[in-house]
């Protein structure tokens, strides 16, 4: 497919996601990949919790992605993703789920932008889902700031649970993320 | 508990020269699941998944027709591929205005990438088996504007049809000068370029007799986290696109036709290689994105 360019106030049409299928693990992971913030440095935590499925079990042919404001909530712009040096923060993480499902990151908690609750962008891809999924994980501790999010006034609690990490006695953090079922996710278009 | 059993069989793998790249994957690449879960429990026919293909594209006619507009080209409950069934969301996405994160993206350039990692080619010491080509396009967001600086990642199998990935056991043979990842960044005006080997098509377990039209897979960045996307790029005439439940996951034809590249002859080289271009729309989130550049309207 060619695409030209389009005429004045018109817009293209986007290009359809397709499922990552189940052999991306020699293509995407890197080293490092789910390394945001090198380990015990000061102000590193772990953001960590299982993906599962409509019947509850876990999926362990997904990839999540994680980005973040800095914590003081500057939005970095430095490069370095995908080599990594432990003195950049570039907010950005990628993890594949392992054998049970679950993901791991080392990171930040991210600063309030703008006076609003603090959050992950999360991007989940799975074998046996065909497209992207976005979603938020959104820290625990801001009541005022979470009460007033747009996105979370909006939603039930059961629902806004689902966004919503919890803090461990670590001061780490915790959030399954399900695909289906009666604790489904939030998931998110723009 | 996980069934290891499967597992531990799959880790049998022939003994292949470590790639040059990618760094740290085949460590990574032990994060597998048991063969069981690969294959769908019924095995239907051909026959049966191509009728619920049909049923879902015309389904999916009468809620256009109703006035129904998805958020996203590509259904994502789609039991025709039945690893979804499980898998996806059965309450519609909540559409939100992005907030400023989400507006921007992750920053990757030159010092991420190696240069050699966009010819897939040249990782191991001998030639690679199979049709060489390249594959080169733009990427853009939906006014129009090149998507510079970009990581652009790539996957694929190879000629044969076989993924170097330890949970592929289609008994075609592996090639021990070809891994089939790669990775680039975009140049200024948004072009990717990539040397590689055209995939085979691809036999899978979703139900008798099931093969994937030949595809790479394209993992891709824009200017704001809401434009990631991974999708499939397919080559032109495969007789398989009618029989996939994954390409068919797009229910309009002219979203299935975005994802084939296009035969470009100016991009062939004499005695060397064919030439593809696939260009690729990063669609933007459409409640606030921002005014086009430079006064347009």
């Amino acid at each position: 497919m060619i695409v030209e360019t389009p005429r004045d106030g018109e817009r293209l049409p986007g290009t359809a996601g397709q499922t990552i299928g189940p052999f991306f693990g020699f293509g995407l992971p890197y080293e490092h990949d789910n390394l945001v913030a090198f380990p015990y440095s000061p102000g590193a935590i772990v953001l960590s919790g299982t993906v599962l499925d409509g019947a509850g079990a876990p999926i362990p042919d997904a990839m999540i992605e994680i980005w973040g404001a800095d914590s003081d909530g500057t939005i970095p712009t430095a490069r370095g993703s995908r080599r990594r040096s432990p003195s950049t923060f570039t907010g950005f993480g990628r993890c594949a789920t392992n054998d049970d499902g679950r993901y791991e990151f080392w990171t930040r908690n991210p600063g309030a932008i703008g006076g609003k609750a603090p959050f992950f962008a999360v991007v989940l891809f799975s074998r046996g889902l065909p497209d992207k999924l976005h979603t938020r994980i959104y820290l625990p501790e801001d009541e005022a700031a979470l009460a007033a999010d747009p996105l979370l006034a909006s939603l039930e609690p059961d629902e806004r649970a689902t966004l919503i990490a919890t803090r461990t006695p670590d001061g780490w953090l915790q959030h399954d993320i399900r695909l289906q079922g009666e604790k489904e996710t939030v998931f998110l278009a723009y | 508990m996980t069934d290891h059993t499967g597992h531990e069989d799959a880790q049998v793998q022939p003994t292949l020269p470590p790639p040059s790249i990618p760094e740290g994957a085949e460590a990574k690449a032990e994060a597998v699941a048991p063969e069981r879960l690969i294959a769908a429990p019924d095995q239907v026919s051909q026959q049966r998944i191509s009728e619920e293909i049909a049923e879902a594209h015309a389904e999916h006619e009468r809620r256009v027709a109703a006035g129904e507009r998805p958020a996203r080209p590509t259904l994502l409950d789609f039991p025709a591929y039945r690893s979804s069934i499980l898998r996806h969301p059965t309450k519609n996405p909540r559409l939100v205005d992005p907030e400023t994160i989400e507006l921007t993206s992750p920053a990757f350039g030159q010092r991420d990438v190696a240069a050699i990692e966009a010819d897939l080619t040249l990782q191991h010491r001998g030639e690679p088996l199979g049709e060489r080509i390249v594959v080169t396009g733009r990427i853009v967001d939906s006014w129009g504007r090149p998507v510079r600086n970009q990581l652009v990642e790539v996957w694929q199998a190879n000629a044969a049809g076989r993924y170097i990935h330890q949970r592929d056991q289609h008994p075609a043979p592996l090639d021990p000068n070809f891994t089939g990842a790669g990775r680039t960044i975009t140049d200024d005006d948004g072009w990717y370029r990539f040397i590689t080997i055209k995939p085979g098509p691809y036999p899978w377990r979703n139900h008798v007799n099931a093969w994937r039209p030949a595809h790479i897979h394209f993992s891709l960045f824009g200017t704001a986290f809401t434009q990631r996307i991974i999708t499939q790029m397919y080559f032109p005439g495969d007789p398989l696109f009618p029989l996939d439940p994954i390409y068919n996951s797009i229910p309009d034809q002219r979203d299935r036709d975005r994802l084939i590249a296009t035969y470009d002859h100016d991009l062939t080289e004499p005695e060397f290689m064919l030439g593809y271009r696939w260009d690729i729309v990063l669609d933007g989130p459409n409640a606030t994105w921002r005014e086009p550049e430079g006064g347009e309207h």
